[in-house]
């Protein structure tokens, strides 16, 4: 069911956002792209992440689409920022006409490009005529996506997560979080060739 | 040069799971007879950067999926194809489409045909040339050693003419 973007007078941050999403995951594979990749690395490795760095900025949510066809019994979360979102929007057409039930896009929304020095991406109000940000929840809808959700405090995202994450998708969550000063880059999560191979390894059904 | 029912044959022969598709007229008329058979499965995309990322997660996750595009969305490809084939090493295996390669009638002087093999090699991708029929199972056996080696490859199809 849609959720209206939530009106707190405090918007939440990337580390609350990503802690919460922390909590609940069980057995999904985890994309992580940009910031949220340099956030998520803090909170521990697991054999089911893909770090997504180095990467071809904004083709995160292509590659998790990609695994969650090749995956169907298996639960794909694709952690993206704004400014990746608007480098492949086309990909939430390609997604919503796929239809994979196991995939959820979630957007990090800070209206910035947060690693280059937190310049305003062209959705963000800085750059509108209008200064009215871009409503990515409503592009996910005009997209095709059904289940869409949005928030922008912390609460609201702890108390729906786990059954946004398990329910059945695609689904789209946009997270209107606050940018983070001097973030800068994420950390080396080590060789990508090597990652891939160890994710392709954890994904192989038993024999 | 080759039918729908040709190159639904051929992906079966070479196993692939999923064509991860953009098409142009050589191509397109392809999609129908793949699209019906339900196997490999036809993944259509909005442009041709996407495909190699949905190749490469399709890769990750087990399957052996083909990416089928125009060269020109070769061109406009090139962030991703160097992300997914270099930066990690996913050996994908591709059917471009060499536009004009035997007639420039309907494109006079068409840059596509400039520059097609050129950034092939610039990205350091194994193709083949498939400008006549007899060549088709040249296209299974470059695939073959392309993933034996575990080296992304190329099947370069001509097209110009019927």
């Amino acid at each position: 069911m849609p959720h209206p973007i939530a009106t707190s007078a405090e918007r939440m941050t990337l580390v609350e956002a990503l802690e919460v999403l922390h909590a609940v995951r069980r057995d999904e594979v985890v994309v992580t792209t940009m910031g949220n990749a340099r956030e998520w690395q803090k909170l521990g490795k697991n054999a089911l992440d893909l770090i997504y760095v180095p990467s071809s900025m904004g083709q995160g949510t292509s590659l998790a689409l990609g695994i969650a066809l090749a995956q169907p019994d298996r639960k794909v979360v694709v952690c993206n920022g704004d400014g990746s979102m608007l480098m492949n929007l086309g990909s939430l057409v390609t997604i919503s006409a796929q239809a994979p039930a196991n995939l959820t896009i979630v957007v990090f929304d800070n209206g910035v490009y947060e690693v280059t020095g937190a310049q305003p991406t062209a959705a963000a109000p800085a750059l509108r005529p209008n200064s009215a940000p871009v409503d990515f929840a409503a592009l996910a809808r005009a997209s095709g996506f059904t289940r869409v959700f949005a928030f922008d405090s912390v609460e609201p995202w702890r108390n729906a997560v786990a059954e946004i994450v398990r329910g059945p998708g695609p689904t789209f969550v946009q997270l209107q979080v606050e940018p983070m000063a001097d973030a800068g880059l994420p950390a080396f999560p080590g060789p990508a060739p090597d990652r891939a191979l160890a994710l392709r390894a954890a994904l192989k059904p038993a024999e | 040069m080759f039918t729908g029912r040709e190159i639904l044959e051929l992906y079966r022969e070479m196993g692939v799971t999923h064509v991860v598709a953009l098409p142009d007229s050589t191509i397109g008329p392809w999609e129908s007879t793949i699209r019906e058979a339900g196997s490999p499965k036809l993944v259509r995309v909005c442009r041709e950067g996407e495909a190699w990322a949905i190749a490469g997660g399709l890769y990750l996750g087990g399957a052996r999926p083909v990416v089928m595009i125009q060269c020109t969305g070769l061109f406009e490809s090139g962030d991703a194809l160097r992300n997914v084939l270099f930066d990690y090493r996913i050996p994908l295996f591709s059917l471009i489409g060499y536009r004009s390669y035997l007639s420039q009638t309907a494109i006079p002087n068409d840059s596509a045909r400039t520059f097609t093999e050129p950034i092939l090699k610039a990205w350091g991708i194994d193709y083949r040339l498939i400008d006549v029929p007899d060549k088709k199972p040249e296209i299974v056996e470059h695939y073959r050693r392309c993933q034996s080696a575990g080296r992304p490859g190329c099947a370069l199809i001509a097209e110009g003419k019927g």
